[in-house]
């Protein structure tokens, strides 16, 4: 059966407190989720007061904790402007890219924890083989029998448009793991940011491959866990819509059919 | 240690290759139930307070008789749906779903059997 409530050795406990230097300015106290695989253990939840006098950004607060707190904190982090995905984790309730989502937003404590419902590697670092394995299943990529043309494949602007909305996914996994169904059957189903990148394909109007991307996907548990929910749209830090995406996918099949 | 690539684990055991007839069923039959349980609730308003051989009148008209039967098959059609979404949704062990899911439609058809006999028997007596 599904699981409702954490597993034993997953339950979080209280963890230590850094107090802010003296003469700081600004302070906001960040309850950060901590599991070192190497202590074991439980996990816990680690209080940490920052001089947010520089720190626009969640993001910022985390790199200035590793810098000059605890350097064994452990995060992605990469571009640090929203475009590459690694920072995606749960802050304040929600998932988002920490290095755009401003402190100014969350009033009170800032509780930050890794993306839910995966594997934990190290505290805010999660596991996401899976996920990748996933996009990697719908074969993310141009697929035409026609011979490679000696320029480019061409594209009306009408068609091009038509990618709007999907490309500019960076695969940070937020949205897929604010979806319950991810959550209790994130084996089988796809999942929205997989499910939108296989919408990305069908759509293109110079891929050839529209009727087996479809039978891939036409499955009670790869695309029909689906059930609207819409955290995926409430979570995805681009603006993006995948519930829209899988609406679309779902009418496709139906399409073929009729 | 599993030694299997996560590409395996990721693709299982294929594409089930259905499901849109299940999806669309439940729309189509929710679609369907919307005029019929309006058509019943102000039916059911009218007979607040008829008598049992009253009702069998009502019942036995062609029109009512008919349209019952429709609610009666299209709701348990669609309960039937729920169901399996809900079982898959929430249950994992494949025999434990399997086993649940063939009940739940046991016990569904059964209950549209007799409902069906019920409206049937009202009417034709």
């Amino acid at each position: 059966m599904v699981q409702f409530t954490l597993p034993k050795n997953s339950k979080i406990g209280a963890g230590k407190t850094v107090p802010a230097p003296p003469g700081a300015k600004a302070v906001r106290t960040f309850r950060i989720y901590r599991w070192n695989p190497d202590e074991g253990g439980n996990p816990t939840l680690d209080a940490f007061e920052v001089d947010t006098t520089d720190c626009p950004m969640v993001l910022d607060a985390l790199i200035k904790i590793k810098n000059e707190t605890d350097a064994t904190l452990t995060f992605r982090r990469s571009c640090r402007e929203g475009m590459c995905g690694s920072c995606a984790m749960n802050v304040d309730g929600t998932n988002t890219l920490a290095c755009i989502k401003p402190i100014a937003d969350v009033s009170g404590e800032i509780r930050v924890y890794p993306l839910p419902h995966l594997p934990v590697i190290k505290d805010l670092v999660p596991d996401l083989t899976t996920f990748f394995a996933q996009y990697a299943s719908i074969q993310p990529w141009l697929q035409s029998e026609t011979a490679a043309p000696m320029r480019e494949r061409l594209q009306s602007p009408e068609d091009r448009a038509a990618l709007d909305g999907s490309w500019e996914c960076i695969l940070c996994a937020c949205c897929s793991t604010s979806c319950p169904s991810y959550w209790w059957n994130g084996d089988r189903f796809l999942g929205p940011a997989t499910l939108l990148q296989a919408h990305r394909w069908l759509t293109d109007s110079r891929d050839e491959h529209t009727g087996d991307r479809l039978d891939y996907l036409e499955d009670p548990h790869r695309l029909y866990r689906c059930h609207t929910i819409m955290n995926c749209v409430a979570a995805c830090p681009k603006g993006l819509n995948p519930a829209k995406a899988i609406a679309e996918i779902k009418k496709m099949l139906l399409e073929r059919q009729s | 240690m599993r030694f299997r690539s996560p590409l395996r684990t990721a693709r299982g055991l294929g594409s089930a290759r259905h499901g849109v007839n299940a999806w669309w069923g439940q729309r189509a039959s929710a679609l369907a139930l919307v005029p019929l349980s309006i058509w019943l609730t102000a039916s059911l308003i009218s007979l607040a307070g008829a008598t049992h051989a009253h009702f069998s009148a009502w019942v036995g008209t062609p029109v009512n008789a008919v349209a019952m039967l429709l609610l009666l098959g299209v709701a348990f059609y669609h309960l039937k749906g729920g169901l399996d979404v809900v079982i898959e949704d929430y249950v994992h062990t494949e025999w434990r779903k399997r086993m649940t899911r063939t009940a739940s439609t046991f016990a569904v058809v059964a209950a549209a059997a007799a409902s069906g006999f019920a409206v049937l028997k009202l009417a034709l007596t």
